[in-house]
């Protein structure tokens, strides 16, 4: 069985925390799924996600806190509009918009946090691997 | 070359039971820049601790992987440990193997992989990581406190017996906010100026208060610790350091028309006025409005005439010369280094003509126009001694006692067809103690109140709001009013009483609205002024709800009382008592520590088209001026202030040029942790 590698951009304030309560709660979930701690999914430029793909991944996953409840009051909103923008530059740039994850998971959402995983997981093994930007022969 | 340790640790059998930590050890020892790796049972133990420690010495070490719990866990412990043995303590990161890995996978090969590629991942950031030091930052342990009602005086007297300098700014003439509108407190009816005023006199007196009454806050800059106040002192046009407050102006003003703000407009008073007997200072003002030289003086500079000197008794009453209507508005500067927000409420008006497009009037209640339908505030004043009827609660239609009083709970609160879906939280303790208020002042009369369900939860609050019903007679009746017009003399007010599942008319002499509390007006304009927070209804908020309720998300500005939330007189105490922990805390020391994940701006590559500005929900970004050596100015870039950064980092996300580096997560160390990670 094909097993996705996938990259998970997250905010330190509640998705990070949330996915440390699915640990704590021992709620099972898909090995596939690596985080990258960042403090504020405002951080997350779109870049990250072009080089994860770029460096191999199959999937990315972006979620931070709720609308309204960002830790730094507005980060998520500019984190939104800014993804909102890049969905539709991803099946531009040969990235199927499928293989990136868009969601909110609180701190004390840790059941969301495991079935984000494992959704995201389902869906990319049935996309298959990721076989590049087309008409770049640079990645494999 | 780099030299990492990495250190795994096995959690007693927590990480180890699905983790072979061993291999997780083994494999990252091949790395290039890893120069030691191991695993112990338990690594943030004393004998864990001294691993990493004697690792540093022994190795040489310039970064430090400890391969472990959640950061939020032991982040801390780790960068101690590390800064103890001489490695800077932001050299060193964790590799989150336990909630994020062990706890959440069974024991396959799969998950030793993932926790290695983990370690790898911290390994490949920790290589681009630099030392940083914390941001020190000096602080002014003078405290500006913004509305002197009962929580500003609180928070003041509070800061300035420890020995700090307080400056307070009220918008009105005098301290004491709407507790000195009050006639009696619940729950145990004792008089509100009784035990205000004393403390209005303190905080006036006190050697650390510097008091600016008939003041509003006009411009704050600066950051925690540092800031700069501009504060607007209205022309008051009595000098107060020479009136002696003898109350001559008063007696000979001509223009009596103002409605008095103190008594909710159920009096009318002079344009020299003093808000109140009791007022602190006790010097009157001259209202500009209604002042007959100043309304000459207006409309004579709209039709460009001279300004000539008209009336002008009071100045000629005035013995000691203090009054002068010559001075405008003054504009002062303040320094200070923490800020309180106490500015109060204001009541919701039934009224048609609404602030918020969002609220809505109460048409079925007639608006509330006729004379004899007043709020929580006007009867407060119809019962207080001090009010314009001495303490009689008269209708004041037509100076009758009402045989017949009809209480509503709830006007507004709790309504979201009006626009307000919160409870107000003190009107079902006043209505309770209106309901008293009344039965002792008319005897025999009929008191009926209207409730939605009676919240009373402080202490002595319920046996109180008992009392009311039970021992004073208050007929409560569970259900809304939906109409009261006036017929026959008499104001009818229907509703239903739901319990008994039947309508009610009651035919009352007059009808008291417990209108919801609203914030003050011009609560967005000042937020904004301060860089901080509102919710949708305007109240400020606060920087996390149930564990930072006091603070906002702007360091070094806090909040007391009724500007965040609908609070009684000992809640926005107890909150004032707890900003000024808060304010003290942050003046202890001379010079504050901050964590130094901020961001940064490479000046050489920076456009100055400031996205990062309109990104920056804190106002961090400056503008600098980048001159030559004339002193012409070549450009302008942006420049992040470390003291305002909260270090979220969308200002570095969002640079086109690419010119701005959030330390801790530059986009070296991010994209490090994405290439050991996506392979």
């Amino acid at each position: 069985m094909f097993e996705p590698r996938i990259v998970a951009f997250v905010c330190n304030w509640c998705t990070y925390t949330g996915a440390d309560l699915a640990g704590t709660s021992r709620l099972p979930m898909a090995t596939n799924v690596r985080i990258v701690r960042l403090p504020c999914t405002g951080r997350i430029d779109p870049l990250f996600i072009v080089k994860a793909f770029e460096r191999g991944a199959d999937g990315v996953i972006v979620s931070g806190c709720h609308p309204g409840d960002c830790h730094y009051s507005e980060g998520n909103y500019h984190a939104r509009r800014r993804f909102r923008l890049f969905k539709e530059l991803m099946d531009f740039t040969g990235i199927d918009s499928d293989r990136v994850t868009f969601s909110w998971v609180s701190a004390s959402q840790g059941q969301k946090w495991a079935d984000v995983v494992n959704g995201t997981t389902e869906r990319i093994r049935a996309l298959g691997p990721f076989e590049g930007y087309p008409g770049s022969e640079e990645v494999a | 070359m780099a030299r990492i340790g990495v250190f795994v640790c096995h959690c007693g059998e927590n990480i180890a039971r699905t983790v072979d930590c061993a291999a997780v050890a083994g494999s990252v020892a091949d790395h290039p820049s890893v120069v030691c790796s191991v695993d112990y049972k338990y690594m943030c133990s004393d004998p864990g601790q001294n691993l990493v420690k004697d690792a540093i010495t022994e190795h040489g070490l310039d970064g430090v992987v400890v391969a472990a719990c959640s950061p939020h866990m032991h982040l801390k412990t780790f960068r101690r440990a590390a800064s103890n043995a001489g490695l800077n303590a932001y050299l060193v990161e964790m590799a989150n193997i336990r909630e994020q890995c062990a706890w959440i996978h069974p024991r396959t090969p799969e998950t030793t992989v993932k926790a290695t590629d983990l370690v790898r991942a911290m390994v490949e950031k920790v290589k681009q990581n630099v030392p940083l030091e914390p941001i020190r930052i000096p602080v002014t342990p003078t405290a500006l406190v913004i509305g002197g009602g009962i929580a500003g005086i609180q928070a003041a007297l509070d800061i300035a017996e420890a020995g700090r300098d307080v400056i307070i700014v009220e918008k009105e003439p005098s301290l004491g906010g709407h507790m000195s509108q009050l006639s009696e407190t619940f729950p145990t009816l004792d008089c509100s100026q009784c035990i205000l005023t004393p403390r209005m006199v303190d905080a006036y007196q006190h050697p650390r208060i510097k008091l600016y009454t008939y003041s509003e806050v006009e411009k704050l800059e600066g950051y925690i610790g540092n800031f700069e106040v501009t504060i607007r002192k209205k022309g008051r046009s009595v000098d107060i350091d020479t009136c002696t407050g003898c109350g001559a102006c008063m007696e000979v003003c001509p223009s009596k028309k103002a409605l008095d703000e103190f008594d909710m407009g159920l009096r009318t008073r002079t344009a020299v006025y003093t808000p109140f007997p009791q007022a602190v200072p006790n010097k009157p003002v001259i209202d500009r409005e209604h002042c007959l030289h100043y309304k000459a003086e207006a409309r004579a500079i709209a039709r460009g005439k001279p300004v000539k000197a008209v009336c002008q008794k009071c100045a000629k009453a005035c013995a000691a010369d203090a009054i002068s209507f010559d001075g405008g508005d003054e504009l002062i500067k303040e320094k200070v280094g923490a800020v309180v927000v106490a500015t109060g409420f204001q009541l919701y008006s039934v009224a048609k003509d609404q602030p918020e497009p969002y609220l809505e009037g109460y048409g079925e209640y007639g608006y509330g126009a006729d004379p004899d339908i007043v709020d929580g505030l006007q009867f407060e004043r119809l019962a207080s001694a001090s009010g314009p009827t001495g303490g009689k609660i008269l209708c004041p239609s037509n100076g009758q006692a009402p045989k017949t009083i009809v209480f509503i709970q709830c006007t507004g609160s709790r309504d979201p067809a009006k626009g307000i879906e919160y409870c107000s939280g003190v009107c079902c303790m006043y209505t309770a103690k209106h309901a008293m208020l009344y039965q002792h002042s008319v005897h025999g009369g009929r008191a009926v109140v209207f409730y939605m369900d009676i919240r009373a939860t402080g202490k002595g609050y319920d046996a109180f709001t008992r009392r009311a019903a039970e021992e004073s007679g208050a007929e409560y009746v569970r259900g809304r009013v939906s109409a009261i017009y006036r017929a026959d003399g008499k104001l009818v007010v229907k509703g239903v009483d739901t319990l008994g599942g039947e309508p009610m008319t009651v035919q009352a002499d007059m009808v008291v609205l417990a209108t919801a509390i609203r914030p003050q007006p011009g609560i967005k304009e000042l937020a904004q002024k301060l860089s901080i927070s509102y919710d949708q209804h305007g109240f400020l908020n606060e920087a996390h709800p149930k564990l930072r309720p006091v603070e906002t998300n702007t360091a070094g500005i806090f909040l007391a009382g009724c500007s965040q939330a609908p609070r009684d007189i000992p809640d926005s105490v107890a909150m004032a008592s707890a900003t000024a922990a808060k304010v003290l805390a942050l003046f202890s020391r001379s010079e504050m520590e901050r964590e130094p994940q901020v961001a940064k701006v490479d000046q050489a590559t920076c456009s100055g088209c400031f996205h990062c500005e309109r990104a920056c929900a804190y106002g961090a970004v400056e503008h600098l001026e980048v001159k030559d050596r004339r002193g012409n100015v070549l450009r302008v870039v942006a420049q992040i202030n470390p003291g305002v950064c909260q270090g979220c980092g969308t200002c570095a996300a969002n640079c086109p040029s690419k010119s701005i580096e959030l330390d801790g997560f530059t986009d070296a160390q991010v994209f490090a942790s994405i290439q050991a990670l996506s392979l």
